[in-house]
């Protein structure tokens, strides 16, 4: 921070960035936000993203064709790395959904104003990104067809799932993860429904959202059971987020592996997952913003809180770094040490370092308040931070399986071809989804919006 | 039906309403306005009750579920061990209450709002399509026992409503 400018805390900054720039009233929020779904002419660049990430997904359905015929052989993984790209996608996924979620419920508890206009698109976020991560366990077991076996329903084997195992946990853990951040959602949409059926332009228009509104018409009996279930909703949702990455880091921590089998992964990988979370609400936020012209919704105040939830948990997920580190050195486990040494000396030492660069030494910069009020650098960051998460979890999953007690035992591990084709895929399938979600349904709550004019109108009485 | 312009004038307006004697009466907004259950009078909402109620649903039979299968429809000696793990159940057991309590917060916050329901007569007036943007309405309705119609219209002008209609079944 430079001499000439005020302390962040005081009522000059605050006012110089509020949460939404003054003199919007109900009605023209609601136009701003419904025209982009209602009027607004798709653009030729929302055509040639869209392009350009459906095709990605294309060469997703390819690889995931190919495997199905194939065989889990097409990618690196062997014996003794059966993990592979699958898992280190799979919690990447997991993990970025995770902000989704703590935006719209935690903060929600936390009756943090800055939560209205970004979290919508930050559960929908969550949603795909959920989507995305499902992908991968299914095709990892090798017979997809046969997933339904893990699930718990009474079969003519008289077979049962092993309910004692991570894996079948996970099941669980996500799959409630996703519905409840469907209903949670679909929940904070129907008011939104409602308005854009009473604006719709077209009458097919004003049919599909007119059913998906569900009839809605705001009186004061429908708003009273609303409010009480979107508050037990936030409430229900805070601490299924915190379990769904612990269940995450449990299929990792009930191992005996070394670098895995360790008490503090649960509360690591939940900042983790925060992080990269975070780092992706960015990634989206900066651009949404610009396209659309939404500067006056999501202000520099959100980029700003946003960057320092981002430092916050970055520093959590420097401290889980350390005492990994440390444990392995104290406890005088010959394996464990002999981990810290591969990690910093081994074959995959460059990832480390990389990772380290990445969600360490790089998003120290945010502790500068220029820094953080420069969009490009915060984009540039989120994407670093991005690509830091996704090495953490390389890192853990490879360099762990690569060598483990016997050297007898130990291999090596490279992706194919069809490892990267199936991974960049699902980035495509994920921003596919995307642009399609801020085209047709409104990408910042707009009754919320207008419940926030209603507060700030207030305050300035 | 009577048609305001702010949320204050919407509170006021309900809590004459009630104190005039009127029973069946609902309140329109954009967005949920604080203060209005208390000014309509409206009971505590069951949503709560009706969640809690999923939650124990999802719990106990999530619990039940793996006891049934880990311990008698199927067991499974390995070294000894307990069949009844109950440690090792906790995450399904956590994951089934959450998702118990939520379907249960939502279905039922749906059921009592009588959602989805596809007409209703309040859409027969034209300028209600305001009511999911910045107006705020009161309507009273032709079940109430002072209900009459021209009284009523009256009593809503009385409130200082833009607008007052009358809202038609058909």
């Amino acid at each position: 921070m430079s001499a000439g400018q005020p302390p962040l805390d005081s009522p000059e900054i605050r006012r110089l960035t509020p949460v939404l720039a003054p003199g919007y009233t109900y009605a023209s929020v609601t136009d701003k936000i419904s025209a982009i779904v209602l009027t607004r002419p798709t653009s030729l660049g929302w055509f040639v993203g869209f392009g350009i990430a459906f095709s990605l997904m294309g060469m997703m359905t390819i690889a995931i064709g190919w495997l199905i015929t194939k065989g889990v052989g097409i990618w690196g993984i062997n014996i003794p790395i059966g993990w592979g790209f699958a898992i280190v996608n799979f919690v990447w996924w997991i993990g970025i959904g995770h902000a989704g979620t703590l935006i719209s419920a935690i903060l929600f508890l936390l009756n943090q104003k800055w939560r209205t206009s970004i979290n919508r698109f930050a559960e929908a976020m969550t949603l795909f990104a959920v989507a995305c991560a499902g992908i991968f366990p299914l095709i990892h077991t090798g017979r997809p067809w046969m997933a339904f076996y893990m699930f718990p329903y009474p079969s003519t084997m008289g077979l049962w799932p092993q309910f004692r195992s991570p894996l079948i946990w996970d099941v669980f853990a996500v799959s409630t993860y996703g519905t409840v951040s469907l209903l949670f959602w679909f929940v904070g949409l129907i008011p939104d429904l409602a308005t854009l059926r009473d604006r719709a332009n077209t009458k097919a228009k004003q049919i599909i959202y007119g059913m998906l509104a569900m009839g809605w018409r705001g009186s004061a009996h429908h708003w009273h059971n609303y409010q009480s279930a979107y508050l037990l909703l936030a409430g229900l949702a805070t601490p299924l987020v915190l379990s769904v990455h612990t269940v995450v880091s449990l299929d990792f921590a009930t191992a005996i592996v070394p670098g895995w089998h360790t008490t503090i992964f649960p509360p690591y990988f939940v900042a983790g997952a925060i992080y990269s979370g975070f780092a992706m609400v960015l990634t989206i936020a900066i651009p949404l913003r610009k396209a659309y012209g939404l500067e006056d919704f999501i202000t520099m105040r959100h980029l700003d809180n946003m960057a320092k939830v981002m430092l916050a948990t970055g520093l959590i997920v420097a401290y889980g770094y350390f005492f990994e580190f440390f444990m392995s050195l104290y406890s005088g486990n010959k394996f464990d040490v002999f981990l810290v040494q591969q990690r910093l000396h081994g074959p995959y030492a460059p990832f480390y370092y990389a990772l380290i660069l990445c969600n360490i030494l790089t998003p120290q910069l945010l502790w500068f308040y220029k820094m953080r009020h420069n969009v490009v650098v915060l984009f540039l960051m989120s994407i670093v931070v991005n690509i830091g998460m996704w090495l953490e979890r390389f890192v853990i999953v490879v360099i762990s399986l690569t060598r483990d007690f016997v050297p007898s035992a130990w291999g090596r591990y490279s992706p194919t071809f069809w490892d990267w084709a199936t991974f960049i895929g699902t980035i495509g399938m994920f921003v596919t989804l995307i642009f399609l979600f801020v085209r047709v349904l409104p990408a910042i709550s707009i009754a919320e919006m207008r419940e926030l004019v209603a507060e700030t109108s207030e305050e300035e009485k | 039906m009577g048609e305001f312009g702010t949320p204050e004038q919407l509170i006021q307006a309900a809590k004459k309403t009630r104190e005039a004697g009127y029973r069946h009466v609902d309140a329109y907004a954009p967005f949920p306005v604080e203060g209005l259950s208390e000014a309509l009078r409206l009971h505590r909402s069951w949503v709560p009750f009706i969640t809690l109620l999923g939650g124990l649903a999802g719990g106990l039979g999530g619990f039940g579920l793996q006891y049934w299968a880990a311990a008698i429809t199927y067991p499974q000696n390995i070294g000894g061990r307990p069949l009844n793990s109950w440690p090792a159940f906790i995450p399904v057991t956590f994951e089934l209450t959450i998702l118990g309590a939520s379907l249960s917060a939502v279905l039922g916050m749906l059921a009592l709002n009588r959602l989805p329901q596809p007409h209703h007569p309040v859409f027969n007036v034209p300028r209600f399509t305001h009511a999911s943007t910045d107006r705020f309405f009161i309507c009273i309705q032709a079940r109430d026992r002072k209900f009459h119609l021209a009284d009523t219209a009256r009593f809503l002008q009385g409130l200082d409503a833009h607008h007052v209609s009358e809202v038609s079944d058909d």
